[in-house]
């Protein structure tokens, strides 16, 4: 069966004016399924370049790109749209909620511009999962910066995603909520199989993963599995 | 997306900015209304005029000189039990004009003379006193019948029968008063003198022809019920033959139809130019939406970061602003309507430089201006959804 993720040689030049501004130098790697992986490196490494182009929102200037086995670096806009839809769920450092809107009605979203069965039902499940089904009808400045978090974890999940792509998920959280949301991650990898791919800056976040790469100026400098990951402690009301 | 998904998405961001939606919908709102209430005022000029001929007797015909000459046996010809079985029939008139005065009160009328059929034929009754006799015709009698607001002009509300008045210098008896008609195709028939045919003819001025015969200026024609094209045929025939007509007629038969229509059309052009005028502010009401939708788009760049980030395709996003345009338009639309009918309805009778509005609305302006709107929406609302459509998601994420 083929990887989830099978990147090879891929490269990444950004125009700045006249000025060619190399990102990616010809990055290999490969992300199996039910695996939990963690991309590390100083910023300015081209950690959030690759996630961008993992996650079909970016194409890559040269180089292979398979998404389940699928070579995705020549697809036109509308199927990168249709792949981000149904293989990709994303989580950012800002969340990305849409403020109007209701938790439920924000994780409704991801199933508007797809397969849209049982959407309501869907939603609420994934919202369940992440300890927020009492909290379905809270807009999101009325959750916590943690439990928005959460909200945008079930948002990504709603689709039965390929991967999972998390690009600082904790970034802007106190460590608690940090600590919240691994547990989720780490449950939601071990329990129901599903592949993570994150990308922090922070070592002990990164401890949390079964695997570390590390890039630096667009390069992949190393590629170790974590001895022994650290068990996040779950909060109250999140079943880890 | 369903279309019920779209609406929904639109509606609710439409909702969250309530000021500026409602300014908005105002600049579409005022154009919708000026467009119904000018067209419905158009529409009611167009059916006053059609009504004021109809007055007149829908089975008329008026006889015309066209570069030629009509006379008063031409109009006796028209009645003939044998070739004109269609006309019932004829009222002759002779016009001059000239001024009509009351001791020191003067005033420019319209002086016909006619025959006593004409009261028949123009469906005129008087308000007060007599109508022109057979005997004053007869007699060339100095007597006058004078139209509703001449009346008024002159005599200020008093009753002038039996009073003399001059008519270009000649002495004349009132001897009646007609009823109000209002405006006509040929020009208001209240400002009307009338008086007895050959009076006209022998004392103010009549004009023979060549051989010596009385010219009239004007034959109206009554038909027989409904049979007014049979009527038009007879009276064409009849008068070729006796002008000994080849090829071109200098005479020309007008039906009351014919007129109603020649008028519909001038009004219905004044309609079409009224709303086409009104339309300019439905155009500028667009503008609004175009301004309003490409800020709409740079504020919620992000959004439109996320729901590509989630999936949506350029034409999901282009989808989502040209609905909460044409939405925007169309409910501008419909409150517009809503304005125009209440407008109209206020300028219903409202008096303007002395003649009295008349509006009348329908459907069809209603609709017309509710599919225009929303094509406005449709067209202005394509340029700023076609720009967030084009966003490239990772820019539009880290927009602020």
């Amino acid at each position: 069966m083929a990887s989830v993720i099978e990147v090879t040689d891929l490269r990444k030049t950004y125009r700045l004016g006249a000025l060619n501004v190399p990102v990616l130098n010809g990055v290999s790697m490969s992300v199996e399924r039910g695996e939990m992986v963690c991309i590390m490196g100083p910023s300015g490494s081209g950690k959030s370049t690759l996630m961008n182009i993992i996650g079909c929102l970016d194409a890559p200037t040269s180089g292979s790109y398979r998404l389940e086995g699928e070579e995705v670096s020549r697809w036109g806009d509308a199927r990168l749209a249709a792949a981000r839809n149904s293989k990709i769920g994303f989580v950012f450092q800002t969340y990305n909620l849409l403020a109007r809107l209701s938790a439920l009605a924000n994780v409704e979203l991801a199933l508007q511009y797809g397969d849209r069965r049982n959407a309501r039902a869907r939603s609420l499940q994934a919202l369940e999962s992440v300890g927020l089904g009492h909290r379905y009808k809270h807009r999101p400045l009325e959750l916590s910066g943690g439990e928005q978090q959460r909200v945008a974890i079930a948002r990504a999940l709603v689709k039965n995603p390929a991967i999972m792509l998390a690009d600082e998920p904790t970034g802007a959280l106190d460590s608690r909520s940090s600590a919240e949301i691994m547990a989720i991650l780490q449950r939601l990898n071990r329990d129901e199989g599903l592949t993570v791919a994150l990308v922090t800056h922070e070592a002990d976040i990164a401890r949390h993963t079964r695997r570390i790469v590390s890039l630096r100026d667009g390069l992949v400098v190393s590629d170790e599995p974590v001895a022994e990951p650290l068990q996040a402690q779950a909060a109250e009301g999140v079943s880890a | 997306m369903t279309i019920f998904a779209l609406i929904g998405t639109a509606w609710s961001s439409i909702g969250g900015n309530r000021l500026r939606t409602g300014l908005t919908l105002l600049g579409i709102i005022i154009g919708v209304a000026a467009v119904i209430a000018l067209m419905s005022i158009g529409r009611g000029a167009q059916e006053e005029i059609t009504s004021r001929i109809e007055s007149l007797g829908s089975n008329l015909l008026y006889v015309r000189p066209l570069d030629g000459e009509l006379t008063l046996d031409d109009a006796l010809a028209l009645v003939d039990p044998v070739f004109t079985p269609s006309i019932v029939r004829v009222a002759p008139e002779v016009s001059t004009g000239g001024s009509v005065t009351y001791r020191s009160t003067e005033t420019f009328a319209q002086v016909a003379g006619v025959t006593p059929e004409f009261a028949d034929v123009r469906n005129f009754e008087v308000a007060s006193g007599e109508f022109i006799s057979a005997a004053h015709v007869e007699n060339r009698r100095n007597v006058a019948v004078l139209g509703s607001q001449t009346s008024e002009d002159l005599f200020d509300g008093r009753d002038p029968v039996g009073v003399d008045i001059a008519i270009a210098g000649i002495r004349f008896t009132v001897i009646g008063v007609l009823e109000s008609k209002g405006g006509t195709a040929f020009g208001n028939e209240d400002s009307r003198v009338l008086v007895p045919l050959t009076t006209a003819f022998y004392r103010l001025g009549g004009q023979r022809t060549a051989a010596g015969a009385i010219t009239v200026s004007l034959i109206n024609v009554q038909a027989d019920g409904e049979r007014i094209e049979e009527a038009q045929q007879e009276a064409e025939t009849v008068l070729r033959l006796r002008h000994e007509i080849t090829d071109t007629d200098d005479f020309i038969v007008d039906t009351q139809q014919s007129v109603i229509d020649a008028l519909s059309e001038t009004t219905g052009t004044l309609t079409v130019f009224l709303g086409a005028v009104a339309g300019i502010s439905l155009v500028v009401g667009g503008i609004g939406i175009m301004n309003i939708m490409l800020v709409s788009v740079t504020e919620r760049t992000r959004e439109i970061g996320i729901r590509k980030a989630l999936g949506a395709k350029r034409r999901d996003i282009l989808a989502q602003f040209v609905t909460e345009a044409v939405l925007l338009s169309l409910g501008g639309g419909l409150l517009g309507v809503g304005a125009g009918v209440v407008a109209s309805r206020v300028l219903d009778g409202f008096s303007l430089a002395g003649s009295e509005l008349t509006t009348v609305f329908s459907g069809d302006i209603a609709g017309l201006a509710l599919v225009v709107s929303a094509g406005i929406g449709l067209f202005f609302g394509i340029y700023p959804a076609a720009r967030a459509a084009r966003l490239h998601p990772i820019e539009a994420l880290r927009h602020e």
